[in-house]
């Protein structure tokens, strides 16, 4: 039995008059790993960015349709964007610490909500930096720059950073696009570690790591979402021919 | 040599010739400054009082002058230019208000500095009652630092990736949060360095201070914001356009020139100096 906890409803949304999402009824589930793949341009970053709202910082972005996060319309008027924020986390495609130590950086979250315990935030730093399977290469230079972290240390930290708000959902925007073979195999394997207790949400470019680390996967093209599935259902037998195409490399 | 080495060779020749001619005054300039000026200089010149009608003794008021009018104006234009330079960074909502906003400021800018001095009598000395005092002179200097350092400060919060606003945003952080711990912290040493190069301008400004703070002859230090000061720059004006006695005075007024010289370059030599070490720090 999986439980739904995002669900997406008729999702439409425009960059000016360009219309750039098309009716997109998408749901995550709890404790999986969902990925969208899909063709450069077709809306995949745009749909990972309205679950948290930061698509609101583009001027003359307009949404219809209903997100809702276990009962809480995230759309709705009333609703406070920091608090959705930290509980949908995002890490970036390309790694973005903060220039301050790495200390600091995973204690961001919490000292922007207003939790000035010494003792609370060291425990959660620790305890991020843990699930993030950065602990053991950073305890002894916490408060050294984030900066002169590796590429990879600097994307593990960025979850971390996500992770200590406690969140929901993690979306991950291309995570590994920027990294070398390792890292990225090093962070496929804590997605599948991290989503024991969070939903994962991926975008990812490269098929095949869409197929190693997500249960489902859906499918966009030209802004509308063509294709959602069980990976491997998908991947063994797509039902429509562009997901098919896409998946053997016609086009992409 | 063929014709495109010999076009080459030409063109390198204008360029090196154009660096040259510049380096030339540079440096017959300074050779000059301290061969008029260098007779008086002395720590004494410094720190003493100027006697006998500016024909002999130091400019030790016009040093603490200078020193106070800077540092109120710095002091006031600041915190102005740095909330304008945020406002229009980060908040500037309708576009036409920001565009008025930016045209007022390039106009301001652009100004001449002896229209400063006027408008700084009109408004502070007379309109306000202010008088010509250390006060009125520090609000011109103000208003005159004031485009320099909201032009520079935009420029140095727009430097900051855009990757951190993000990253701070989707955090949770509120706009008012992401400014105070993302985007200025990052971009406070180019606002330093900046501003330091600004108090190196607004120093050696005669025109502002003309007829708002700066008197001929003073003995004695100024005493509150309400007194009259003396200044480096308008010291120098003085020296050369009143009194009789040219033959002791030009050299005063060289040995003022170098030591204001003096000051304004070690104040920029301060700004280079942070900015290098900023930059061999910065990994982004």
């Amino acid at each position: 039995m999986v439980n739904t906890r995002i669900q997406t409803q008729d999702l439409n949304l425009w960059f000016g008059k360009q219309q750039v999402l098309h009716n997109v009824n998408l749901p995550i589930y709890d404790k999986m790993v969902t990925a969208i793949i899909g063709p450069s341009g077709c809306g995949k970053s745009t749909l990972l960015r309205c679950f948290n709202r930061m698509n609101d910082l583009i001027p003359e972005t307009k949404i219809e349709g209903k997100i809702t996060l276990g009962e809480q319309n995230i759309y709705c008027s009333k609703t406070d964007v920091t608090k959705i924020r930290a509980k949908v986390g995002m890490v970036f495609q390309k790694p973005n610490p903060f220039p301050k130590s790495i200390y600091n950086n995973v204690a961001f979250g919490l000292v922007i909500q207003g939790r000035h315990s010494k003792c609370d935030i060291h425990g959660r730093v620790e305890e991020s930096l843990r699930a993030a399977w950065l602990w053991d290469e950073v305890k002894d230079r916490l408060h050294t720059p984030a900066m002169a972290l590796s590429g990879g240390q600097q994307q593990r930290l960025c979850i971390a950073r996500a992770l200590a708000n406690n969140p929901e959902v993690l979306l991950l925007d291309e995570p590994t696009s920027a990294l070398d073979p390792q890292s990225t195999a090093k962070i496929e394997e804590l997605c599948l570690e991290l989503k024991k207790s969070v939903s994962i949400l991926i975008v990812t470019h490269n098929i095949a790591q869409a197929g190693r680390i997500s249960d489902y996967t859906a499918f966009m093209y030209l802004g509308q979402l063509v294709e959602f599935d069980v990976t491997e259902k998908m991947f063994t037998v797509p039902k429509d021919k562009r997901t098919e195409a896409y998946l053997t490399g016609v086009f992409g | 040599m063929n014709k495109r080495k010999l076009q080459n060779y030409l063109g390198v020749s204008v360029l090196s010739l154009a660096i040259l001619i510049t380096f030339g005054f540079l440096i017959v300039f300074i050779i000059r400054m301290f061969y008029m000026g260098s007779s008086v200089l002395s720590w004494d010149f410094v720190f003493s009082s100027p006697q006998k009608g500016m024909t002999a003794g130091g400019i030790f008021p016009a040093v603490v002058g200078t020193f106070w009018l800077t540092t109120l104006a710095i002091l006031i234009a600041m915190p102005l230019g740095v909330f304008t330079a945020i406002y229009l960074t980060n908040y500037g909502k309708p576009v036409w208000l920001v565009r008025i906003l930016r045209i007022s400021i390039n106009t301001l800018a652009g100004t001449p500095s002896i229209i400063f001095g006027l408008f700084g009598m009109a408004i502070f000395v007379n309109l306000m009652g202010f008088n010509i005092s250390l006060l009125s002179g520090a609000l011109t200097l103000a208003i005159l630092a004031l485009p320099m350092i909201i032009n520079n400060t935009e420029e140095a919060i727009r430097s900051v990736p855009k990757d951190f606003s993000d990253a701070s945003l989707a955090l949770g952080a509120t706009q008012r949060q992401t400014i105070l711990r993302v985007l200025l912290p990052t971009a406070l040493p180019n606002i330093l360095t900046s501003t330091i190069i600004s108090i190196g301008r607004i120093a050696g400004e005669t025109a502002p201070i003309m007829f708002t703070a700066a008197t001929f002859y003073s003995r004695r230090l100024p005493k509150s914001w309400n007194d009259e000061v003396m200044a480096l720059p308008y010291h120098i004006y003085a020296l050369m356009t009143e009194g009789t006695h040219a033959e002791a005075q030009v050299p005063i007024a060289y040995g003022t020139a170098l030591v204001l010289l003096m000051m304004v370059l070690s104040i920029s030599a301060i700004a280079i100096y942070t900015r290098y070490a900023i930059r061999r720090n910065r990994k982004w």
